[in-house]
């Protein structure tokens, strides 16, 4: 199981899902009604690095957080 | 060197203070603050932000290794939760022993924290918590998740 952390402004619980790489998340994620407007502008990092290869892999515990559009300062 | 992240709007008189007697020993020749600061427009009460420390410090570290290939130092420092309009979120600070290192550091330091830094930007008005959605930029390497092949 690999879990999907959702930050900033998208208000959607954690989630746990089998996954064995990104692309699998991905097609997860696609299914998602509620994240279509999202998905677009995700950037996305696995462990607290980002990562921009959707044939990542993945292993047990791994956590993705979803990263929507940033704006500081 | 990690960024400071303070609750509500930063204390800049004593953040300013703090990294200016750290830096009195050094042999520095440039030392160039940033402030940023709330302003009133739109009917907005407040700023307020959400931040992912963990990539917000990594990314800062990232640009730490970079100022220092070129003798410089950042100091960042952020507010979280709500910042009252005219008082300040944000602030910066490169310290070089040349002008010109300092003065190109915080420019791109500043607009790469704009454009790559995991904060989350919401007006609030009429009490209300709303996403800057209009002023945000997503991130590099955005979009991996709607991609089909």
């Amino acid at each position: 199981m690999v879990r999907i952390e959702f930050l900033g402004p998208i208000a959607k619980a954690s989630i746990d899902i089998e996954a064995n790489s990104l692309r699998d998340v991905a097609l997860y994620l696609q299914q998602d009604i509620q994240l279509s407007v999202w998905l677009d502008k995700l950037a996305i990092a696995v462990n607290d690095t980002m990562v921009c290869d959707l044939d990542h892999v993945l292993k047990d515990g791994d956590k993705i957080s979803l990263l929507p559009p940033v704006c500081g300062g | 060197m990690m960024v400071e992240i303070y609750n509500g709007p930063l204390d800049v008189k004593a953040i300013f203070a703090g990294w200016l007697e750290e830096s009195v020993e050094r042999n520095w020749g440039a030392f160039i603050p940033f402030i940023g600061i709330v302003r009133e427009e739109d009917s907005i009460e407040a700023l307020s932000f959400d931040i992912y420390e963990p990539i917000l410090d990594s990314w800062f570290n990232d640009w730490q290794a970079k100022a220092q290939k070129k003798g410089a130092i950042l100091k960042m420092a952020h507010s979280r939760g709500d910042v009252p309009v005219h008082t300040s979120s944000y602030m910066s600070a490169v310290f070089s022993p040349k002008r010109r290192v300092a003065l190109e550091l915080i420019d791109e330091f500043v607009e790469d924290f704009k454009a790559n830094a995991p904060i989350w930007k919401y007006d609030i008005v009429g009490g209300k918590r709303v996403y800057a959605e209009d002023r945000s930029t997503p991130m590099s390497g955005a979009g991996l998740m709607s991609k089909k092949d």
